[in-house]
């Protein structure tokens, strides 16, 4: 084990499987530059053919990693969630639907890494945090790592997976540290890793919102309130034994989200534990996500929105009245 | 011309050939839909059949295409098997998409049809993707994206147009102008006054071609061809063409609004491809009127064996909606 940072973890595991996989290349705008800090030193390392920096035309080039991953590549786009509502066609259309309206003919190993940006007073345009509504669409797998062991581990799935993947990186993880094996490792997807244990309350959060729910259950400890969290990692597919598992021994859930609220992956979690593990519940299941406003610039009101610390302690707190 | 002096004979024959396999295609699809034999929007590639089977006559079997909603001619045109074709026409568990595409989204990944696109444009990214492979593997295969005039106007057109040249990628851009976007003529929504122009704007070649000409679409498909192969770039094919039957079948019985008159529909009906290719073919000598009933008859007979592959082909089954979703399946909700 080595401790690392969320960004050469991932960093290092572009770098590995590019060294086993001569089909892996990488592909996105200003990459060689490593713009979203990621994919720096790559061009020096493999070269041109296999790190291309792509025109300003998202359709373009990520439309055209379906093509290249349709013959035999296997590409990794970089880019901001920002930028792929530009190519949602190619990314519906394309991406999620080619397999299936095909009968099965093509086969798409590509991974999308997509950065997602929030609290850092970009106003709303490159603030997005839009994994909800890929989930509404079948045929994309969906992560979301929040450790550095997380990252490189699912990344590496990703990467060996014959299925397109959307691979969102939480920025305001890309300092977070952690241990991370030295020897070469996957971790599979749809399965929830216990970030915490505990006995009174489930608490489901999601890439950014899982140190601010670890930090909620510290304060919660003091309470007297042990609160389970849970990080589901993968969101297609997900793992919903083991939300169900932790909710019948805690009685109690809380889902905690960076989306909107309407429609979001706490919404879809709430809906699960409330058709599914019903008769577990002591409380009524709460959802704390994003609040249906579009982020604001200034600093005083961005913070306001996303689900924080005082808000996953209230709703935490909701369950037990 | 003696018959064998010209090289060429089987080429123009096979090209004949293939021309009529399209057309009798969609004849026959246009009779299922008006029996209600088959369901769905069906898109007839008729007086068009000369662009994609002289494109196509340009290409190796391992080069690659993709098509749009008007979907029959391009993957015929390029080898396909029209039995699967016509199944999938029936939603056919046989059908090359076991009944899951349609008549709009005929693929046969194996002899590289990389699928038509009922999203105008929408496949243009997904050839050029297969391009840019072809060119990082060093290998010498090149890509035709078909696409009509309608399409030419939408961002993905422009944007792997600028891609293609950029990087230069083996892509040959084959435009099929039949002058309507649906009912929208070409002169009302495009700037310049041939598609081929807007070749310039991306520094590559930009022919204007005869898309009633067999012969013709072949010699400037091959030319852009054999240039993508050296690695020199794309180029953009403009096949001047015609869609002699409505945008889809059916239409006509909603659209209130003529858009075309018949004196161009009956001007237009006159340089059919068909025709002119056959005349072509007895005038140089290269076939007689008998060779042309042959290869009309045998047209007849894969038209019938292929109509009784559908009709005798098992549906899916319930269980199949949710195959294929994946390579490696991940659990699916069942109810």
């Amino acid at each position: 084990m080595t401790e690392k940072t969320f960004a050469v973890a991932l960093n290092e595991a572009i770098k590995e499987e590019m060294r086993l996989d001569p089909s892996v290349f990488v592909m996105g705008e200003s990459i060689r530059g490593g713009i979203y800090g990621i994919t720096g030193g790559l061009h020096q390392e493999f070269g041109d053919d296999r790190v291309l920096d792509t025109p300003l035309s998202e359709t373009g080039f990520m439309g055209a990693a379906v093509g290249a991953a349709a013959v035999g590549m296997r590409p990794i786009v970089g880019s901001l969630c920002a930028f792929m509502w530009v190519a949602m066609d190619q990314f519906v259309n394309q991406v999620a639907k080619m397999k299936y309206m095909f009968g099965g003919q093509a086969t798409l190993p590509l991974v999308y890494r997509v950065g997602v940006m929030y609290g850092n007073n970009s106003a709303a345009h490159h603030t997005d945090r839009p994994h909800p509504i890929y989930m509404n669409i079948p045929g994309l797998k969906i992560v979301m790592p929040t450790t550095p062991a997380d990252a490189k581990g699912l990344f590496k799935t990703a990467l060996r997976d014959d299925d397109p993947v959307l691979f969102f990186e939480d920025n305001t993880l890309m300092g977070v540290r952690g241990d991370v094996p030295d020897e070469d490792f996957t971790i599979p997807y749809g399965v929830a890793d216990v970030k915490r244990e505990g006995s009174d309350v489930t608490i489901l959060a999601v890439g950014g919102m899982v140190p601010r729910s670890l930090a909620a259950a510290e304060r919660l400890e003091a309470d007297g309130i042990s609160a389970e969290v849970l990080d589901p990692r993968s969101l297609v597919p997900l793992d919903k034994q083991a939300i169900l598992d932790s909710v019948a021994k805690t009685g109690r859930f809380v889902a905690v989200d960076s989306a909107h609220k309407t429609c979001s992956f706490a919404s879809e979690a709430c809906a699960i534990v409330a058709q599914e593990g019903f008769w577990s519940l002591q409380a009524p299941p709460q959802r704390v996500a994003t609040l249906m406003v579009h982020p604001p610039f200034s600093p005083a009101l961005e913070p306001l929105m996303y689900p924080d610390e005082e808000r996953i302690i209230a709703a935490v707190k909701r369950t037990f009245e | 011309m003696s018959n064998d002096a010209n090289p060429d004979r089987a080429l123009y024959l096979e090209m004949l050939r293939k021309m009529l396999l399209i057309r009798r295609f969609d004849e026959t699809a246009v009779e299922l839909v008006e029996r209600g034999e088959i369901v769905g929007i069906v898109h007839t590639y008729i007086g068009e059949e000369a662009v994609a089977v002289g494109a196509c006559a340009a290409l190796n079997d391992d080069d690659y295409i993709t098509g749009n909603h008007r979907s029959h001619g391009h993957p015929i045109a390029k080898g396909g098997d029209v039995d699967r074709a016509m199944a999938e026409l029936f939603g056919k568990a046989t059908g090359y998409c076991k009944g899951k595409g349609g008549s709009m989204h005929l693929a046969d990944f194996s002899i590289g049809i990389l699928g038509e696109s009922g999203i105008l444009g929408s496949a243009l990214p997904v050839a050029v993707g297969a391009a840019l492979a072809s060119k990082l593997r060093k290998e010498t295969k090149v890509v035709i994206p078909f696409f009509g005039d309608g399409a030419s106007n939408e961002g993905a057109c422009h944007e792997t147009m600028n891609l293609a040249s950029v990087w230069k990628l083996p892509v040959v851009f084959v435009c099929e102008n039949n002058q309507y976007a649906v009912t929208t003529s070409y002169q009302e929504s495009v700037s310049v006054e041939n598609i081929s122009d807007r070749a310039s704007a991306y520094n590559m070649p930009g022919v204007l071609v005869d898309g009633q000409d067999v012969v013709a679409m072949y010699e400037a498909t091959r030319a852009a061809v054999e240039r993508a192969r050296k690695g020199e770039g794309p180029s953009l094919v403009e096949g001047r063409t015609y869609r002699y039957r409505e945008h889809s079948e059916g239409i006509n019985r909603i659209l209130r609004e003529p858009y075309r008159s018949e004196e161009e529909v009956q001007a237009w009906l006159e340089r059919d491809p068909i025709k002119l290719h056959q005349e072509h073919l007895l005038e140089a000598g290269v076939a007689n009127q008998a060779e042309i009933d042959e290869i009309a008859e045998g047209v007849e007979t894969v038209i019938a064996g292929a109509l009784q592959f559908a009709r005798e082909s098992p549906l899916p089954e319930p269980e199949d909606l949710f195959d294929d979703l994946f390579t490696n399946p991940i659990p699916i909700e069942r109810s």
